[in-house]
C-alpha cells in the first residue's frame, strides 16, 4: 500500500501482519503446526538463541502463525509489538512477571473480571506481588494507593461484568505522576471500540478468547506493548533495564528500544513459564479478527436494543449498560467508546437471587455458560458461578451482586433475542 | 527531512544503495547492540568497517578494526554512530569530509545541529533508529518477533536465498524462474 496513506481499522483487521507465504504463495495465513524450526547452520542457531537475529526456533517461544496474530493486534491497537499467549490470564501473568519483584505492589481497580480478582488477590501473593485495590469510579482512590513500592496500575477499559467504562485518561495521569506503567485490559471493548494507547495506557492485555476470536472456539491471550514507557529512567524495572544473565548480560531496553517490553515478555517470561499459544488457535483467532469491525457493530446494536427492552420491563429492577443515555457511565462511554458500548450488560431482577437462577434456566437462544464475546448470545448468573469464590462484599463491589444477571449479546436477530428473554421473564413468578 | 517520522521509502533507499558502512563505536562485547548490528549487517551482505581507537588493529567478526574514521582509505557510503549525541557532532563532520552519502545515528542518539550541517552538505541523515531493526522491519523478518512493521502488502516477502529464515530487501534476480 502507498506509504502516505494511513490504513483504516477495517483494512488493518484484514491485512496487518499477513503477507502471502514467501515459499508457497498461500494467501490465507498457513497454520505452521510444528514444534520446531530447522536452523540454516550452527552459527544461525547461535545467533537466534543469542537474540542477534530474528527468526523461529521453537513454538514455545514463537511461531509464524502466532506472529501474524501478534502483528495484527499490535497494529489494531497502535502498539509497537505484541505477544500472543495461551490465554488472557497467561498474558496478565507474563506482564506482571516482567514488571514485578517480590515485595512489590500494584494497584488494580476492584471492578474486574472475577478470575482476575482471584489471580491478583490469591495466586500472585505466592510470588509476593501485592495487589492494592482501588475504585474505578473514584480516581482519588488510585492516587491514595500509590506507595514507593507501586510498580503498575491495572484497569479494564469496559469492566466485566458491570459494563462500566473506566476513565483511562484520568487514571493514566495518576500512573504518570507515580512513574509507573498503566496496564489496560481491553478485552470487553476490543480495539474496534476503544483505543487505550490514545488515552495514556502503556500496555494492553487481551483475552483473545472473547471478541478478537469472537466465535467461542479458542482460548488465547495477547500482550501489546505501547512503546511509551521509559523502563530505564529510575532502574525500577530490572528485567528491562539491567543485564540479563540468561542472555550473557544483554539489556533488553537498550537493545530493543520501544518494543523491549514485548520481547522481554517473550524471551524470558514465555520461555520460562511456557504458556504458548497453539498455532491452530492463532489461526482461528486471526480469522475471527478479519470480521471484528462487522461483528462489533452488530453486537453493539443488539446490546443497545436489548438493554432498552429490559429497562422498560416491569420485572427488571435496573440495567447497567453504558450505551443507555441515562446510564451513569454514558458520558465516559461517549468519550472512550464512541462507536458503541460493547456487548456485555448486566441487569437486576426484582425477584433477586432465586429469580436470577430461574431466568438463566428458562432461555432457549441465550446459552447458559461462562464466557463472553461469542457470535452466540450468552447468559450467566455471576454470583453463583464466575464470582462465586469472592466474598459477598467483593461481589457487589465487582458489580456481581446476588440479583445480577449478565448477558453477552450475540449477533443473531435482535427480535429473536428479545422474544427469548421476554418468554423467560414471563415465566418468573 | 522530518526526523520524527521517516517515510519507509527513505530508509529503504538508504539501505539499498549502501555497500560500505563505517561503524563508529563498534564494541567487542558480544551482548552490546553495536555487536548485534555488526553481525547482522555483515550477514545481510554489507561491508562493515568497525571503528574504535581502543580496538584498532584487532579483528571483530573477521573485520579489521580501524582507529578513526579519518584513517579509512576505501570509500564509505554510510557512517553509523554508536556514540552519544555530543560525540555525534565531530563524527558527523568527519562523515561529511569522507563524502559518505548517509549519517546514521543509533537508537537514543540525535543531534539536530549535526543533522543540519550534514543535510546542507547533501548527505541523508537518520537519527534515533537502528539499521538492523529497520532492515528487519522493511524486509519482514521482524514480524517473526511480533513487532508491528507498520507495513501492509499483498506481495510475497523476498527470500534471501539462504534457507527460509532470511529475507532481503534486494530485488530478486531469477524472478522469471520463480513462477
Ligand atoms: C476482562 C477479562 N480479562 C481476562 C479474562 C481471562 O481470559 P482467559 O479466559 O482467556 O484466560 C477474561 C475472561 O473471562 C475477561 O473477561
Amino acid at each position: 500500500m502507498s506509504e502516505d496513506r494511513i490504513p483504516g481499522f477495517d483494512t488493518l483487521a484484514v491485512h496487518a501482519g499477513a503477507q502471502p507465504d514467501p515459499t508457497t504463495g498461500a494467501r490465507a495465513t498457513p497454520i505452521y503446526q510444528t514444534s520446531s524450526f530447522v536452523f540454516d547452520d550452527a552459527d544461525h542457531a547461535a545467533s537466534l538463541f543469542g537474540l542477534e537475529a530474528f527468526g523461529n526456533i521453537y513454538t514455545r517461544i514463537g511461531n509464524p502463525t502466532c506472529a501474524v496474530l501478534e502483528e495484527r493486534v499490535a497494529a489494531l491497537e497502535g502498539g509497537t509489538a505484541a505477544l500472543a499467549v495461551a490465554s488472557g490470564h497467561a498474558a496478565q501473568h507474563l506482564v506482571f512477571y516482567t514488571i514485578m519483584d517480590p515485595g512489590d505492589e500494584f494497584i488494580a481497580a476492584r471492578q474486574l473480571y472475577g478470575g482476575s480478582i482471584n489471580q491478583f488477590g490469591q495466586s500472585f501473593k505466592k510470588s509476593d506481588w501485592n495487589v492494592v485495590w482501588a475504585d474505578a469510579d473514584n480516581i482519588e482512590s488510585f492516587e491514595k494507593a500509590v506507595t514507593p513500592r507501586t510498580k503498575a496500575i491495572f484497569v479494564e477499559s469496559i469492566a466485566n461484568p458491570g459494563g462500566r467504562v473506566t476513565d483511562i485518561a484520568a487514571i493514566s495521569q495518576v500512573a504518570r505522576r507515580a512513574g509507573v506503567p498503566l496496564i489496560v485490559d481491553n478485552t470487553l471493548a476490543s480495539p474496534y471500540l476503544c483505543n487505550p494507547f490514545e488515552h495514556g495506557a502503556d500496555i494492553i492485555v487481551h483475552s483473545a478468547t472473547k471478541f478478537l476470536g469472537g466465535h467461542g472456539n479458542s482460548i488465547g491471550g495477547v500482550i501489546v506493548d505501547g512503546g511509551t514507557f521509559n523502563w530505564s529512567r529510575e532502574g525500577r524495572y530490572p528485567m528491562l533495564s539491567k543485564p540479563n544473565e540468561s542472555y550473557g548480560g544483554l539489556i533488553f531496553h537498550e537493545t530493543f528500544g520501544n518494543f523491549a517490553f514485548a520481547i522481554a515478555c517473550r524471551m524470558v517470561g514465555l520461555r520460562d513459564y511456557g504458556p504458548a499459544l497453539s498455532p491452530f488457535n492463532a489461526f482461528l483467532i486471526l480469522t475471527g479478527i478479519e470480521t471484528l469491525p462487522l461483528r462489533m457493530q452488530k453486537h453493539c446494536e443488539n446490546a443497545l436494543a436489548i438493554s432498552e427492552f429490559l429497562d422498560a420491563h416491569d420485572k427488571v429492577a435496573w440495567v447497567n449498560y453504558a450505551g443507555l443515555p441515562g446510564d451513569r457511565h454514558h458520558n465516559l462511554a461517549e468519550k472512550y467508546c464512541p462507536r458503541g458500548a460493547g456487548a456485555v450488560l448486566t441487569f437486576g431482577l426484582k425477584g433477586g437471587y432465586e429469580a436470577g437462577l430461574q431466568l438463566v434456566s428458562n432461555v432457549y437462544l441465550f446459552s447458559l455458560l461462562a464466557n463472553i464475546g461469542d457470535t452466540r448470545s450468552l447468559i450467566l448468573h455471576p454470583a453463583s458461578t464466575t464470582h462465586r469464590q469472592l466474598t459477598e462484599q467483593q461481589r457487589s463491589a465487582a458489580g456481581a451482586g446476588s440479583d445480577v444477571v449478565r448477558l453477552s449479546v450475540g449477533i443473531e436477530d435482535k427480535e429473536d433475542l428479545i422474544a427469548d428473554l421476554e418468554a423467560a421473564l414471563e415465566s418468573l413468578p | 527531512m522530518d526526523h520524527s517520522r521517516y517515510p519507509d521509502s527513505y530508509i529503504h533507499n538508504i539501505l539499498l544503495r549502501t555497500k560500505t558502512i563505517a561503524m563508529v563505536g563498534a564494541s567487542a562485547n558480544r551482548v552490546r547492540p553495536s555487536y548485534f548490528v555488526l553481525k547482522y549487517m555483515l550477514a545481510k551482505g554489507f561491508n562493515v568497517i568497525p571503528v574504535n581507537p581502543g580496538l584498532a588493529g584487532q579483528h571483530l567478526l573477521g573485520q579489521l578494526v580501524i582507529g578513526s574514521l579519518t584513517d579509512i582509505t576505501e570509500p564509505v557510503d554510510m557512517v553509523d554512530i554508536f556514540r552519544n549525541s555530543e560525540a555525534a557532532d565531530g563524527i558527523t563532520d568527519q562523515a561529511i569530509e569522507l563524502k559518505a552519502a548517509t549519517v546514521w545515528m543509533q537508537l537514543g542518539i540525535s543531534n539536530t545541529d549535526a543533522a543540519v550541517r550534514a543535510e546542507t552538505a547533501g548527505l541523508d541523515v537518520v537519527m534515533n533508529r537502528c539499521p538492523k531493526i529497520e532492515y528487519a522491519r522493511l524486509s519482514g523478518e521482524i514480524a517473526w518477533a511480533g513487532v508491528n512493521s507498520g507495513k501492509l502488502s499483498s506481495q510475497k516477502p523476498k527470500l534471501a536465498g539462504k534457507g527460509f529464515q532470511h529475507l532481503t530487501l534486494r530485488p530478486q534476480r531469477n524472478r522469471k524462474n520463480q513462477g
